[in-house]
């Protein structure tokens, strides 16, 4: 039984198809990162396996059962989070409070407002601040710690790196060693690829809604890599 | 001293416009929702009342304890029945569904109770006052109205505050999509919201009715006051609709002051001039989005 099964995945915006037939596998514990171009499908996929988006067709398989059709909210009790592009931080709500939000279901787990503190002491320096008073690192560093407060069994990120400096990044991916350390499984997608090559145990490229190629990053080379990502 | 008399009167007033505003000032906060059917649900809730005092004989303020779990089920089943649907649609659905939601209430009160003004019965309280001095007396009933309308908005400001529905609650109205993502379904988030403020107008309709006359019509007039209340004090914003009602309550007793049929247009005139002046309102949400 695999712990995230995605298999024959179609999901249209309107006429639009965004993804094409797409299989995909997380063993639990293992670090995946889906990498591709603007556009690639990438955050569709994420939006996708959280339910913002409707499946058209093929499935999506958590612990064995299948999540495709399931409200997004009730997918966050099964133990699914999901930290938007965009970060999404609530501005109007304090970082503690957005946090607060993020363990609204009170799933038992390792992560708390204490835990997350520790984890992210860029998070704890602002906990008093309003949302919309954040920049762009802070947004994100809180913006992880609120998926986490949900003590999530699969953390899904979606472009972490986005519009951050390198050493803003740095600091946040700092924290992915004690996240997957507590067994959480981590899907990360990234326009960043040497950032995802780092801290995958495997990477994914998709290019418009398919996948062409699929690997462990150190039996990948760049230029394979670079053929994958721009299609040419 | 009359004018002190009249500025007293007013702020008294003011609490039951903040009473009847709040609820309208919740809506519109965490969903968007321009109630329309606000002030005929008021009177939906004092026919109830009428309805739970002539059947059981109890006091009206008794009757509330009924009357307002009825109404907060009422907007519960509203939101889920209606607005959520509405708010699927879009756009203007919400304001139309709610438009349409108070023509309905109305029609139907007038075909079960007739157009005839009625009154829920308090006995001697509806004159009983507190002299202050030869000038000055505030009535009992005016104060116990300004008292629940003020620790209404108190506990609700807190509430909202505190709470973890009440922090759900804002969330909410800052992103609906990113909180079905912190486990949160929205739409059950909106159906509390609109319980509480429906049951908060049963609140603000049973006071309405032990105040005066009421007829199936009665909630339109009432619809602007609150609407009024609400601009005036800031959209979004439970302190300014507190601080809205009085300022229209006061507007309006010093207005009749000064000619007993001006009251109503004074306390109009100042709600367009704050628009044309102040237009986000005495105390704006700190917050925008």
């Amino acid at each position: 039984m695999t712990f995230l099964s995605v298999t024959g995945l179609d999901v249209h915006y309107g006429d639009f198809q965004a993804i094409y037939s797409l299989d995909l596998t997380i063993a639990e514990g293992e670090t995946l990162a889906v990498i591709g171009a603007n556009g690639a499908g990438k955050s569709t996929l994420l939006k996708a396996i959280a339910g913002l988006v409707p499946v058209t067709a093929g499935d999506i398989e958590f612990d064995g059962a299948s999540i495709a059709h399931i409200a997004p909210h009730k997918r966050v009790a099964h133990g699914i989070a999901l930290t938007p592009e965009g970060r999404k931080i609530f501005p109007s709500l304090t970082v503690e409070e957005n946090l607060l939000v993020g363990g609204h279901t009170k799933r038992p787990g390792p992560w708390n407002l204490a835990s997350v503190y520790a984890a992210f002491p860029l998070v704890a320096d602002r906990k008093d601040r309003l949302g919309t008073n954040l920049s762009g690192g802070e947004q994100q560093a809180a913006a992880i710690g609120r998926a986490l407060m949900s003590n999530p069994r699969l953390l899904l990120l979606d472009e972490v790196s986005l519009g951050l400096a390198p050493v803003v990044v740095e600091q946040i991916y700092a924290a992915l060693p004690t996240i997957t350390g507590h067994g959480t499984t981590v899907l990360v997608v990234e326009q960043d690829v040497k950032q995802s090559m780092k801290v995958a145990d495997r990477v994914q490229c998709l290019l418009e809604g398919r996948t062409v190629l699929e690997g462990d990053p150190a039996d990948l080379s760049r230029e394979q890599i670079a053929t994958a990502y721009f299609g040419i | 001293m009359v004018w002190l008399n009249a500025i007293v009167q007013g702020v008294l007033l003011g609490g039951l416009y903040a009473l009847l505003a709040a609820g309208l000032s919740l809506m519109f906060g965490v969903m968007r929702i321009v109630n329309l059917a606000h002030g005929a649900l008021a009177i939906l809730a004092a026919y109830v009342g009428l309805v739970v005092v002539e059947a059981t004989g109890v006091s009206p303020f008794l009757a509330m304890a009924v009357v307002v779990p009825i109404m907060a089920g009422v907007g519960y089943a509203l939101q889920w029945g209606i607005f959520n649907r509405a708010l699927a649609q879009g756009g203007l659905a919400p304001l139309l569904a709610a438009f349409g939601l108070s023509v309905v209430i109305t029609q139907l009160l007038q075909a079960k109770f007739t157009a005839d003004s009625r009154s829920l019965p308090t006995g001697d309280l509806a004159t009983a006052s507190i002299q202050i001095n030869g000038d000055l007396s505030i009535g009992v009933l005016p104060l116990i109205t300004f008292v629940v309308g003020v620790l209404a908005i108190l506990g609700l400001q807190a509430f909202i505050s505190k709470a973890p529905l009440g922090r759900a609650m804002r969330a909410a109205s800052d992103d609906p999509d990113t909180v079905k993502l912190m486990g949160i379904d929205n739409r059950q988030v909106y159906a509390l919201s609109t319980a509480i403020a429906i049951g908060m107008v049963g609140v603000a309709g049973m006071f309405l009715g032990i105040r005066g006359n009421f007829d199936p019509y009665y909630g339109q007039a009432m619809l602007i006051f609150a609407f009024e209340a609400v601009i005036i004090g800031g959209l979004g914003s439970l302190w300014g609709t507190l601080i809205g009602g009085m300022v229209l309550g006061v507007a309006q007793s010093l207005g009749s002051q000064f000619n007993p049929s001006y009251g109503i247009l004074i306390g109009h005139l100042v709600f367009l001039a704050i628009l044309a002046f102040r237009p986000t309102g005495l105390l704006p949400k700190a917050v925008t989005t």
